[in-house]
């Protein structure tokens, strides 16, 4: 099939303001879009910059707006999105060069969550026990693969920056809710903050950005939940 | 610019973080890595990590040994695979400790699966010892290794590209890279630096490998006199995705999924029939040639089928839910109810930079290692797959010598000294971007790499002869010349990501001549390494290492023995 890309360009070397560079050649519709970048990248235009690994969508690379919505340029299909297809960076990060954008703030607000194991409790010799049912209890949360389009398609992000989103939210799902884990207080009480989960307006996006499938706004809404339950 | 630490870790997979834990609290320590840490391919991993808990039933190290060293076909260093074996329980203790979500028995143990090769009684049946996190095994652990690391406050250099390794005085000194933000070049150097940096799959066209999997680290190890170990043998899984090489993970035979040929028979019958579909890697994606070859591939294509579909939905949702998404998300296919097409894809590097059981890296015949370098992981060969790996047990091999070489260099920055850097310790490197940078040929890195990855996959896959490698050998000079007429448009110096993929085709290259000259140079079948002009395992010639330097001629040899200490070579039945 004939596609024609049209790519939202910047270098901070060369250029004053964005620009949109347009790419038409030929594809297969079963291409990823990620194909296709690196068919501008290796073949047109050698300058075209963005970050890819995996190619199959676990590695969390390359998320961006894609015809106006998040999602990984590896896990999309050309048939799929048509034959003129927009591609962005996510909103609401500093774009660095083209597609890549500054990801540190979002990796120092994931950090805050204390996302590593917190146990008080004596280290048994084998493992600990945990039933099906408690495993399956925060199984939705620990497939986040910390691509960032869940946060970049939110409103509330974008209108306030500062507030954690719904990736760094979702990672301290996975521990609140894991019936090993004994930091739920210290967790809970970063995201009871100005900046925490309070922020969320229940909109949804996140939920369609997640190219993981996660429920995101369950997961906050547990979260919330939580804290509700906490106070009492 | 010049920075200075007790020791590096370069790569950020699960090998670099392990060796990085032992390591953070010891001294002053940094990780360099081209990717985010939780980019690494080790997130990719599925099926699971292999260790004789006994948790579904019985099972011991010693039988997770002889099946290892079975797989290997008796190429492993048995010393080395009885560490592994033993220490793989306590390394998945440890990270169920830490935090990692294994799915779990209705007792709530850790829950196993069966996989390929893994028996019970030295090869009576099929047994239970993949340890699991549904089919997302790699990417629990990355995570849980990665948050281990913000816990420990391990201090990291992200997107940092090595493109050197420093040895003055026969000892290693520190490395050379490159920081993508700013393309400014930094010497780091050090006591101790461990190379943990994952594979080079993408010298083929069709790969489970990320783009990202060039064999730098083997390349910049190479390129300083450094050998490598049996790079001729490069493991094809037999089930990646048609065309694309996404991996289908052999826990999808595992849990029950059948191979069958044009006439829905399941083939693998004929060629293993007690071990069936869970028969180890090289087999299967023998089979799966054969078949095609004879005529039995699907309408006479070059693929077969995998099918799910008397395995039920609950199955595929519970167990498989990644794979099933791909095979949905890539193929459009439903698994439940189509047959999903297959191709062997390219997958694994048995061979790497020669380490002994700490990591150290070691030069030459007599074990002769090189004071402060270490490597790990999959960048590295203990060696504990010899021919040809088991499935489960690279995820092993990467914590348990992750862990090995972090301690011993943990120790050895306490014993020793910085070594002096040389005048210009920022030169090769710098002559190289130079070069690269300024280079006003005609080629394009794509049409190269593409041309290396296609000749690659023709004549030097799963079945090879000195035809088809000399053939290579021929492609590869060509190759070589166009790499050096390359242009790099990209000239600026933020985020100049085209010159690292000029730079990461330098390195494929380097590995796939050292991969065709070993190929040449051995001539008999063992593991995944098969020669049609010498269909045979020959022992009393070929039990022993391939060491390929790069001497001013090109690619040099040297062999090493084998250390074999409780189970003698036999031949290789399923
Ligand atoms: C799809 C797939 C599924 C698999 N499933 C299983 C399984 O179920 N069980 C199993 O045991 N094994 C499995 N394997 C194999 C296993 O996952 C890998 O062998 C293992 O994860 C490699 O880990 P590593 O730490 O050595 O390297 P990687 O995880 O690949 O990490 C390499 C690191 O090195 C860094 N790096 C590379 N070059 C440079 C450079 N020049 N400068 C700086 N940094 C650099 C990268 O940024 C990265 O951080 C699978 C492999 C694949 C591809
Ligand atoms: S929750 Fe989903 S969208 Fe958000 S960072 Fe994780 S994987 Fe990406
Ligand atoms: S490249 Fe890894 S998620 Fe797309």
């Amino acid at each position: 099939m004939q596609v024609t890309l049209k790519i939202r360009r910047f270098n901070p070397e060369k250029d004053k303001e964005p620009w949109w560079g347009e790419y038409k050649f030929e594809a297969e519709p079963t291409d990823r879009l990620l194909d296709a970048l690196n068919h501008v990248k290796w073949y047109v235009d050698g300058t075209l910059t963005y970050r890819r690994s995996c190619a199959h969508g676990v590695c969390g690379s390359d998320a961006m707006l894609i015809n106006g919505q998040n999602g990984l340029a590896c896990k999309l299909l050309l048939k799929n999105l048509g034959s003129k297809i927009t591609v962005e960076p996510m909103r609401g990060f500093r774009v660095i060069k083209d597609l890549l954008v500054d990801m540190e703030a979002f990796f120092d607000k994931y950090r805050r969550m204390k996302p590593y194991f917190i146990t008080h409790s004596p280290v048994p010799e084998k493992e600990r026990l945990q039933s099906v049912e408690e495993r399956q209890r925060f199984d939705d949360t620990t497939k986040c693969i910390l691509c960032g389009a869940c946060t970049t398609s939110c409103p509330s992000f974008w209108a306030n920056p500062d507030y954690v989103g719904p990736a760094a939210i979702v990672n301290a799902h996975r521990f609140v809710f894991d019936s090993r884990d004994e930091g739920k207080d210290e967790r809970l009480s970063v995201l009871a903050l100005n900046e925490g989960v309070w922020r969320c307006r229940t909109i949804f996006n996140c939920v369609e950005a997640c190219p993981r499938g996660i429920n995101v706004t369950r997961a906050i809404g547990e979260i919330k939940k939580a804290l509700l339950l906490r106070k009492i | 610019m010049l920075q200075r630490y007790d020791a590096l870790v370069v790569g950020a997979g699960g090998a670099g973080l392990m060796a990085a834990l032992q390591l953070s609290k010891q001294g002053h320590v940094a990780v360099l890595s081209k990717l985010y840490p939780t980019r690494s391919h080790t997130g990719a991993a599925q099926g699971g990590i292999g260790a004789a808990l006994g948790n579904m039933e019985e099972d011991h190290w010693e039988w997770h040994m002889f099946d290892t060293i079975k797989g290997s076909d008796y190429l492993a260093d048995q010393d080395a695979v009885e560490i592994l074996c033993r220490e793989a329980i306590e390394t998945v203790y440890d990270l169920e400790h830490w935090g990692l979500p294994f799915s779990r028995t209705p007792e709530g143990k850790i829950a196993q699966r069966p996989f390929g090769g893994h028996t019970r009684e030295f090869g009576k049946a099929p047994v239970r010892r993949s340890c699991y996190a549904a089919d997302r095994t790699g990417h629990m652990i990355l995570q849980t290794m990665y948050q281990q690391c913000i816990k420990d406050d391990v201090q990291f250099y992200n997107e940092y590209h090595v493109i050197d390794l420093l040895v003055e005085q026969g000892r290693c000194a520190g490395v050379v890279a490159i920081c993508l933000e700013t393309g400014e070049i930094h010497t780091f150097q050090a006591k101790a630096v461990i190379f943990a940096t994952g594979g080079f799959g993408r010298i083929f066209r069709v790969t489970s490998n990320a783009h990202a999997l060039t064999g730098d680290g083997m390349s910049v190890v190479l390129r300083r006199g450094i050998p490598l170990e049996d790079i001729e043998f490069f493991q094809f899984h037999p089930t990646g995705i048609y065309k694309m090489g996404i991996l289908l993970s052999e826990a999808a035979r595992g849990e029950g999924a059948i191979l069958r040929n044009r006439n829905g028979e399941r083939f693998m019958e004929r060629y293993a029939p007690s071990l069936l579909d869970l028969a180890p890697r090289d087999m299967v994606s023998r089979a799966i040639y054969r078949e095609i070859q004879e005529g039995r591939g699907i309408n006479g294509a070059n693929y077969v089928h995998l099918d799910f579909t008397h395995l039920g939905r609950d199955v595929l949702d519970k167990k498989l839910p990644d794979i099933t998404d791909f095979v949905r998300t890539y193929m459009g296919i439903e698994p439940a109810k189509e047959l999903v097409p297959v191709q062997p894809t390219a997958h694994y590097a048995m061979g790497g930079i020669p380490t002994d059981n700490d990591g150290r890296v070691v030069i030459d015949d007599k074990n002769t290692p090189v004071p402060g370098l270490y490597a790990a992981g999959e960048a590295a060969c203990v060696s504990v797959h010899g021919g040809n790996r088991l499935g489960t047990n690279s995820l092993v091999d990467i914590l348990v010598f992750g862990r090995r070489s972090g301690r011993h260099a943990a120790d050895f920055i306490k014993k020793n000294e910085f070594v002096p850097l040389g005048a210009n310790p920022e030169e090769r490197a710098r002559e190289m971007v130079q070069r690269l940078t300024t280079n006003n040929g005609k080629e394009r890195a794509g049409d190269v790499r593409g041309t290396l990855q296609d000749e690659m996959m023709e004549k030097a896959s799963v079945f090879r002869d000195a035809k088809t490698l000399s053939a290579m050998r021929e492609k590869l000079h060509e190759i070589r010349d166009r790499y050096n007429h390359v242009k790099v448009e990209d000239r600026g110096t933020k985020y100049n990501t085209e010159l690292l993929e000029v730079i990461e085709l330098g390195s494929l290259i380097d590995v796939a001549q050292v991969l065709v000259e070993s190929a040449l140079a051995r001539q008999e079948s063992r593991g995944a390494h098969f020669r049609e002009d010498f269909p045979k395992r020959d022992d009393p010639n070929w039990l022993k290492h391939t060491l390929a330097y790069l001497g001013p001629k090109g690619i040099e040899f040297k062999y090493k023995p084998v250390k074999i200490t409780k189970f003698e070579p036999k031949e290789r039945k399923y």
